[in-house]
């Protein structure tokens, strides 16, 4: 409890907007205010949560959120690094011009950033704004969650008798992200993604521009995650398991529920291959879409796609990665599986 | 929400993550193996509240000094880009990792979903000791799997959570974790025998008891379901990790 009692002095304290202060309630104001009336009603907080379904729901809320900052500040301070260290030149001498080509590139390059899907979204906005083909961004960002060594490694591990899945995987990923570059650079068009947003991350020297991208990206995508893990908490905790049993049984079905479960569900790419085993009485090809479509589209990635890259940008997005995703999986699995 | 709430949210953020992974609360909700990650995480979320703190400080120094902005500059630098309103989020998880710390999944959680129970590639050998200490997903698999002939006939100690279902069987549950408690899946052992007269769903215990043939099926997923008979059990405190992470190597 010293946390909560020590912080509001330092937030009051340095407060630049005094001016702004006289017409409305200040943020750090009302950050205290909320925090102390946070302490004082604890007991009746506490009762409201008290039940089992409340609970559990606070469990996972908690569980999805703490799981999923440590990525996604990895994923702030690389894209941080990336947009202040990293001179917009390097980017043009790395990747072919041709957008054609340089889709592929950026979805194999996706391999090497070891993490799950709040890491990417963050060095993919970068990307874009260090001048990157948005197209081949984007392939990054679907590719990289999926294909880097940590979750083929878990997929391995939690396949153990089908390695032929670990290469599904890699391969309908890599196949779905190329695709979806591709379909950008054809159809895309820039005014759906949001100008870059230039006044967070400037700042007078380098370390400040570091740092004040870290702040703003922290703060901003860690309230869409926050987001993303209400929503897959209530999901997690209200929804009845006994409806997947009943969608187990046709071939057409299974695939389409779970690759729906895989969106509602927003596991991080590094755990997703465990539940995937475990949803034995599905098809193999079913689980692959699962695997496939959770770490490209889901809540918690809508949610942050969103925020990064404008609502616009995600309405049209999203639905689009879902069909692919299926799509790529489905043909996969009848190939390889 | 400005510049130095947003610094403000981020230091508790940080320290509570800090706060989680120094004292073993994480393992509520995250495998022990992100420990690291966490306290990381946790650093370098204090180390922007402090750097953000000290731009804030220097360039609200910077324009009250002689060299007086001009207006426009000045309004300017009051109106950057718009800061994001959806920060306000993120004192949500702060406020229930410390205020309300919410336990690890219980029985709730454990009959929602069936058992996560798979087949072992082999049985190891078994630990020393009399009654034998067995983990629920060793014990499971050894008596759903190999018809308890690795156990030899010995006794076994398993610890788990109790839960009943809705007939009021009782079960003994450990949720297995492979990353947070979002993807935790139960294990279940069905108890036959010397049962205390009360029981307590979410309550601990130490069960001391015997294979029996007797196998049953998860009403959610068809899972295979062990029965146990119990001989002796006695009350135990939440262990210091709730969750089964045998899965994880």
């Amino acid at each position: 409890m010293a946390i909560t009692e020590d912080a509001p002095p330092a937030a009051s304290e340095e407060c630049p907007v005094q001016e702004k202060a006289d017409r409305r309630l200040s943020s750090p104001l009302l950050l205290t205010l909320l925090l102390v009336l946070a302490v004082l009603a604890q007991s009746p907080i506490r009762g409201l949560l008290g039940t089992p379904l409340m609970q559990s729901w606070t469990t996972v809320f908690v569980a999805v959120t703490v799981q999923a900052l440590p990525f996604l500040v990895l994923g702030v301070l690389l894209s941080a690094a990336l947009a202040v260290f990293v001179p917009p030149s390097f980017f043009a001498r790395a990747l072919p011009s041709r957008p054609a080509l340089a889709v592929p590139v950026a979805g194999i390059a996706g391999a090497v950033l070891p993490g799950c899907e709040c890491a990417s979204v963050p060095v993919a906005g970068a990307l874009v704004r260090r001048g990157v083909t948005p197209a081949a961004a984007l392939a990054f960002l679907l590719s990289a969650p999926a294909i880097n060594p940590i979750v083929l490694t878990a997929t391995a591990v939690a396949f153990p008798r089908d390695p032929e899945m670990v290469l599904a995987r890699f391969l309908a990923s890599l196949l779905v992200a190329c695709a979806m570059g591709w379909l950008w650079q054809r159809l895309g068009r820039t005014d759906w993604l949001r100008p870059p947003a230039h006044g967070a991350h400037e700042g007078a020297t380098k370390g400040e521009t570091f740092w004040n991208a870290v702040r703003h990206d922290t703060v901003h995508a860690g309230g869409f995650l926050v987001l993303g893990a209400m929503a897959a908490a209530t999901l997690k905790a209200a929804v009845p398991a006994g409806w997947l049993r009943a969608a187990a049984g046709d071939p057409a079905v299974s695939v389409l529920a779970l690759a729906v479960l895989a969106v509602l569900l927003s596991i991080c790419s590094e755990a997703d291959a465990f539940v995937a085993a475990s949803l034995t009485q599905f098809s193999p090809t079913a689980r692959l879409v699962f695997l496939v479509v959770g770490p490209m589209i889901d809540l918690k990635l809508f949610a942050m796609q969103a925020g990064t890259f404008g609502r616009g940008f995600a309405l049209r997005f999203a639905p689009a990665t879902f069909a692919l995703a299926v799509a790529g999986a489905v043909l996969t699995g009848a190939v390889l599986l | 929400m400005n510049r130095p709430a947003q610094a403000a949210v981020l230091f508790l953020l940080g320290a509570a993550l800090l706060h989680t992974g120094t004292t073993g609360l994480y393992l509520r909700y995250v495998k022990a193996g992100l420990r690291p990650l966490l306290l990381a995480a946790g650093a370098v979320l204090i180390a922007a509240a402090l750097a953000t703190a000290w731009y804030e400080r220097r360039r609200a120094r910077s324009r009250e000094g002689p060299a007086h902005p001009s207006r426009r500059a000045r309004r300017q630098e009051s109106h950057p880009h718009p800061e994001p309103r959806v920060a306000w989020l993120l004192s949500l998880p702060l406020l229930a990792l410390i205020l309300v710390a919410p336990p690890a999944l219980g029985s709730y959680s454990a009959l929602r979903s069936g058992t996560a129970l798979r087949k072992p590639y082999g049985y190891g050998a078994l630990p020393a000791g009399d009654p034998v200490p067995l983990s629920v997903v060793d014990y499971a698999s050894r008596a759903a799997y190999g018809h308890g002939r690795s156990l030899h006939g010995r006794a076994v100690r398993v610890t788990g959570f109790l839960a009943l279902d809705r007939s009021g069987r009782p079960y003994l549950v450990r949720m297995a974790l492979n990353c947070c408690a979002a993807d935790a899946q139960p294990v279940k052992i069905a108890l036959t025998g010397a049962l205390p007269p009360v029981l307590r769903p979410d309550a601990w215990l130490e069960v001391t008891g015997t294979y029996t043939p007797r196998l049953a099926h998860d009403p959610v997923n068809h899972g295979p379901v062990p029965y146990l008979r119990v001989t002796a059990t006695r009350p135990v405190p939440v262990p210091h990790d709730p969750y089964d992470e045998t899965w994880n190597t």
